[in-house]
This record gives C-alpha cells, sequence and structure tokens, in this order.
C-alpha cells in the first residue's frame, strides 16, 4: 500500500496543474491494479462455488456416477441424454415446467399491473397497503406451501369450506391430491407468493411517469382505459419486460413449491423437482446431472434474452 | 354525476379491501390454526375462540426446532457477512473504475445470479463431501455464497456508481490509495446500502430450501425451512398441523418484522436489483 500511497501524492502537483498525461496513465494503471486486486476474491469464489460445480455437473452428465461412489464413474456419452429424451416422465417434468411458468407469470403480470394501478392512486394509507404487498413476499416459500397445504385440506381445509359456502363447488375437492387439481393449486400459491413483487416493480416504474402527461389527457377528457394502452402500458414497457423475464427465469428453476406441497407427484413434479429426484432419491448423478445440465441451458438461453432487454440501461450512469 | 363518482369510489375501496384479504388472509389463517389446541383445529372458525399455546410448546419439544433457528440464523448471518465484505470491494473496482473486461465481469456476474441452484447441485455435493462438509453449517455457508454473492456485488455496484465523483477526486488528490477510499470515504456512505442489501441477501438464505435440504442429514443440522418441510405426524395422513402453523408462525414474525422496518429500503433494493440490471 505504501507505494500506491506515494505514486498518489508524487502526482499532486501536476494534478493542480491541469493538463497532465503522464499522471493519467500512471493513476490509471494504478487504479486498474487495484482494480483486479479488489475483485479477485470475489472472483475466486464466485468460481468455487459456481464455475467449478457447474463444470462438475455438467462432465458427470456424459458418466454413470451415482452418489454412493462419485469418484468410480465412467464415461458413456451422451446416453444419458438418450434416456432423458425418451423418458415421458422426464417431459411430463418439462411440460409442468414450462405450463407451471407461463400460467402463473400471465396471471401474476396481469394481476400485478391491476394491484400497481390501484396503489399508484391516491388514497390514504397507501403506505401501509405496500407494506401489507410485502408479507407473502417475506414469506418463506416453504412456510406457505404449508400454509396452503392445510388451506387446501381435503376435509378441514378453509378453502372448500370458503368455496361451498360461495357455492362455487358443490363438495369438497382434494385439491392437492387430485391429479387434475394440483397444478394450479400450485399456481394458485405461486401467484399469492410473487404477485406483490410483481406489483412493487410496476409500481416504481408508474410512479416515475410524468403527471403532466396524464393532466393533458384528462383535460382532454380521453377515455381513461385508452390513457392506460396508449399512455400508461408502452412507458412502462420496458420495466415490465424485465419483471417478466425475472419471474420467467424464477418460475423455469421452481423446486421448493412442488416438493413441499405435492412432494414428487409427476402431476406437478417440475424440472427441477425431477432432477433432484433422480439425483439423490435414485442416487443416479449421470442421469440427474443430464436433466440438471438441460435445465441449465434453457435458463442460459433465457439469461440471454434478459441480459439483451435489460441492456436497456445496463451499462447508464458507470462514471 | 355525483353518485356515479361515489359509486365509482366505493368500487375502488373494495378492490382495495379484496386486494388487502387476499395478501393478508392465509397468514391470518395460519396464526388462528396456531392458536387452535386439538380437535378445535377440525373446525373451520375464523376466530379462535380459545387461544391456546400448546402448539408452541409442542413445536420444540417434538423436535430440536430451537437449533434449527440457531443453524438458521447462523447460517444466513454469516453468509451475509461474508458477501458483503468481499461485494463491497468488488462492486468499488466495477462500479468506479474503467478497465477491460469490466462488462464481461458483470455479465457473468448477473447470469450466475439467474443460474437455477438444481444445476449445480451434483458438482456442489461433490465438493462439499470433497472439503468435509458434509452435514456441516459451513457447507451450507459456502453454497449460499452462490446466490448472495452475485446478488449483493449486482446491487453495491448499482449502488457505487451513484455515489458523488467529486468525493473521490478530492481523497485521490489528497493521497489516498483505492483502500483508503474505499473504507474511509465510500464504507460510512454506504451505511443505508449494505443494511438493504444484507436484508434481501438474509433473507433469501434464510428461505433457502434445495441445498439446505441436500446437504443436511440429521435433525440437529437442519435450517428452519428444511424443518418445516419434514415435521411429520405419528402417520402420514396425520401431519400435525396446527405444530406446522406455529412453526411457520414463529419463522415468519421476525422476518416481517424487519421487512416492515425497512420497508421503502427494501421496495428499493428489490426495483435496484431486479429492474435496472
Amino acid at each position: 500500500m505504501t507505494t500506491v500511497y506515494d505514486a498518489g501524492r508524487a502526482t499532486t502537483p501536476a494534478a493542480r496543474g491541469g493538463a497532465a498525461p503522464f499522471r493519467g496513465s500512471l493513476l490509471t494503471r494504478q487504479r486498474r491494479r487495484a482494480a483486479w486486486l479488489f475483485l479477485a476474491p470475489m472472483i475466486v469464489v464466485l468460481s468455487l462455488v459456481a464455475g467449478w460445480p457447474l463444470l462438475r455437473t455438467i462432465y458427470f452428465s456424459f458418466t454413470d456416477a451415482t452418489l454412493y461412489d462419485l469418484e468410480y464413474h465412467e464415461f458413456i456419452g451422451l446416453l444419458n441424454f438418450y434416456y432423458l429424451a425418451i423418458d415421458p416422465h422426464w417431459w411430463r417434468a418439462v411440460w409442468n415446467t414450462v405450463f407451471f411458468a407461463v400460467v402463473s407469470v400471465s396471471i401474476e403480470t396481469v394481476l400485478g399491473m391491476v394491484i400497481a394501478l390501484t396503489l399508484n392512486a391516491h388514497m390514504p394509507g397507501r403506505g401501509l397497503l405496500r407494506a401489507a404487498m410485502l408479507i407473502p413476499w417475506a414469506i418463506p416459500t416453504v412456510v406457505s406451501a404449508q400454509m396452503w397445504g392445510w388451506m387446501y385440506h381435503d376435509l378441514y381445509g378453509v378453502i372448500n369450506e370458503i368455496f361451498l359456502f360461495l357455492g362455487l363447488i358443490d363438495q369438497p375437492r382434494a385439491w392437492i391430491a387430485d391429479p387434475d387439481l394440483s397444478m394450479y393449486a400450485v399456481i394458485a400459491v405461486d401467484v399469492w407468493k410473487t404477485t406483490p413483487f410483481m406489483t412493487l416493480l410496476i409500481l416504481a416504474a408508474l410512479q416515475l411517469l410524468p403527471g403532466e402527461v396524464y393532466e393533458a389527457a384528462r383535460v382532454d377528457g380521453i377515455n381513461p382505459v385508452k390513457v392506460f394502452f396508449k399512455v400508461t402500458l408502452p412507458l412502462i414497457k420496458p420495466a415490465l419486460m424485465v419483471a417478466i423475464i425475472f419471474r420467467t427465469l424464477d418460475a423455469l428453476r421452481i423446486f421448493d413449491l412442488m416438493y413441499v406441497l405435492t412432494g414428487n407427484s409427476r402431476a406437478t413434479a417440475s424440472m427441477s423437482v425431477y432432477a433432484r429426484q433422480q439425483l439423490v432419491d435414485f442416487q443416479d448423478v449421470g442421469y440427474g446431472s443430464a436433466a440438471s445440465t438441460f435445465l441449465f441451458l434453457i435458463i442460459a438461453a433465457f439469461t440471454v434474452i434478459y441480459i439483451t432487454v435489460g441492456k436497456v440501461n445496463f451499462d447508464q450512469g458507470s462514471k | 354525476m355525483r353518485s356515479r363518482k361515489i359509486i365509482g369510489r366505493v368500487m375502488f375501496y373494495v378492490l382495495v379491501a379484496f386486494i388487502v384479504i387476499y395478501t393478508v388472509f392465509p397468514f391470518y389463517w395460519a396464526i388462528v390454526s396456531s392458536l387452535k389446541a386439538g380437535s378445535g383445529l377440525f373446525q373451520v372458525e375464523f376466530w379462535p375462540a380459545n387461544p391456546a399455546w400448546d402448539n408452541y410448546v409442542g413445536v420444540f419439544q417434538g423436535q430440536p426446532f430451537g437449533r434449527n433457528i440457531l443453524n438458521s440464523v447462523i447460517v444466513a448471518v454469516s453468509v451475509v457477512v461474508l458477501s458483503l465484505f468481499l461485494a463491497v470491494t468488488a462492486s468499488y473496482s466495477l462500479g468506479r473504475i474503467r478497465f477491460r473486461g469490466r462488462t464481461t465481469l458483470l455479465l457473468v456476474v448477473l447470469s450466475v445470479s439467474m443460474f437455477p441452484q438444481v444445476a449445480v447441485l451434483s458438482g456442489m455435493f461433490e465438493l462439499i463431501r470433497w472439503l468435509g462438509l458434509y452435514n456441516n453449517l459451513l457447507g451450507l455457508i459456502l453454497s449460499y455464497m452462490i446466490f448472495t454473492l452475485p446478488f449483493t456485488v449486482w446491487v453495491l455496484t448499482t449502488f457505487m456508481r451513484e455515489l458523488p465523483k467529486e468525493l473521490e477526486e478530492a481523497a485521490i488528490v489528497d493521497g489516498a490509495s483505492p483502500w483508503v477510499v474505499i473504507t474511509r470515504v465510500f464504507l460510512p456512505l454506504m451505511g443505508p446500502a449494505l443494511v438493504t442489501t444484507g436484508l434481501l441477501a438474509f433473507i433469501a438464505a434464510w428461505n433457502e430450501f434445495l441445498f439446505a435440504l441436500s446437504f443436511t442429514l440429521s435433525n440437529e443440522m437442519r435450517t428452519v425451512p428444511v424443518a418445516i418441510a419434514l415435521i411429520t405426524g405419528t402417520s402420514q395422513f396425520e401431519l400435525p398441523w396446527g405444530n406446522i402453523m406455529a412453526a411457520s408462525v414463529i419463522v415468519t414474525v421476525p422476518l416481517l418484522v424487519l421487512v416492515m422496518i425497512f420497508q421503502r429500503k427494501i421496495v428499493s433494493g428489490l426495483t435496484a436489483g431486479a429492474v435496472k440490471g
């Protein structure tokens, strides 16, 4: 540190004198060196916990490794991927994941928009409402899965009670055990838990909108619905797109909600649930890794989209 | 015209009330259920006539739940401290120094935060076994860095960029090294950002389930989410719902208190983490 300190001090007079290319280059070089030094610990840790395990997982996907003994395995090429491709349970998991992601993110977007527009209106206690929105978001997924599991209970669940009272159903349903209903039950929990996140992001975008536009629209007597589609939606579209992709990525890797609510049930198992079941329950690391790698590739493709869309203001404000 | 306005107003507040009930009811129901003892649990009753604390006592008797809470606290706090420590210096470099490869590095950090956890599961399992950290809280601390570190680096970098340039220039003119700039000039200004980022990372670590489920074995090493997911009754068809609800309320209430206190900061932190990306 001493030399760095001296170098800085020595150039001070030049800095006061104004233009001094020497100072700039020395300082810049010194700062670049410091930059890498400061980044090194983070890069080391990230390589250790992300880079290395990912490479090993991809490697395992070409082997017949088992959890019992990871060391003794043989290279079997693309065999795991072949078995994956012919396993109807795997394709069911892929379909479950995509269906879950598309349906729940769509509902969350619409619902999040409605709630955000409501909360954006001027009214007393808006802050309190925004705080209430954070409750589902802050509750651990496992806890919300258990809470809803209890509410869905076929005999003593409050959902059946309420729905019967409202006349929406004529007899109690087994929301989780019934394969025709369980996916919708899972989606409902996810919507409840993550709509607040969507709402907050949309609300943040709404609050940045210029008020004059709405003033002008009101003076001109333009229909609020038209204002929404012609003015509001285009203006918040970038933020909305990023929020949607962000939620989609989250939904594609979903694990805990299904695992706790419905276990390894085929009707709701996501790709992550399927991969973990192969890996841990069936001890088949090679095959499970192949499934994980496949999921990684899908997420990677989406991440590229996310970064491209998010790039709108990716490097903005850097000094 | 006037009556139409009133109807509109009423409709609006009905909508607001509906939103509030929808968001809050499941948690309210968990509290109500947790206060019902014995067979009272199996009657739908929207207000517990005789609130009882049996479930809250029971949850600590049936399993090492106190130990589970302690585990979660140890793991989450360690992960947050480590991530913030590594992220402060890294975010200074990424946010304030121009060097070749910076954008690439930022993209890599962002991509890591998108990793599906299951994609590193087998590799991480091998690493943790190899380091002798299986069924050990250190293994969880290490593996949790995969999601807390990219997040803290990302948000703190955003924050670093917004600090005034003049402060740093003045310090450099006075002969301060980059290390001094970080610790003496920027760190005191970063208090609020550190609290927000730390809290969000804490919540993520507190809620994590997949790694905690896969890398621990004994009841004593489990974290709270795993313990709650695995609470079992005498038979598969006799889940102790009262206990589960009590446990759920216990782990959620401190979290909610924190969230309510830092409500404003959390919203801005969430937006910085997601939208600015």
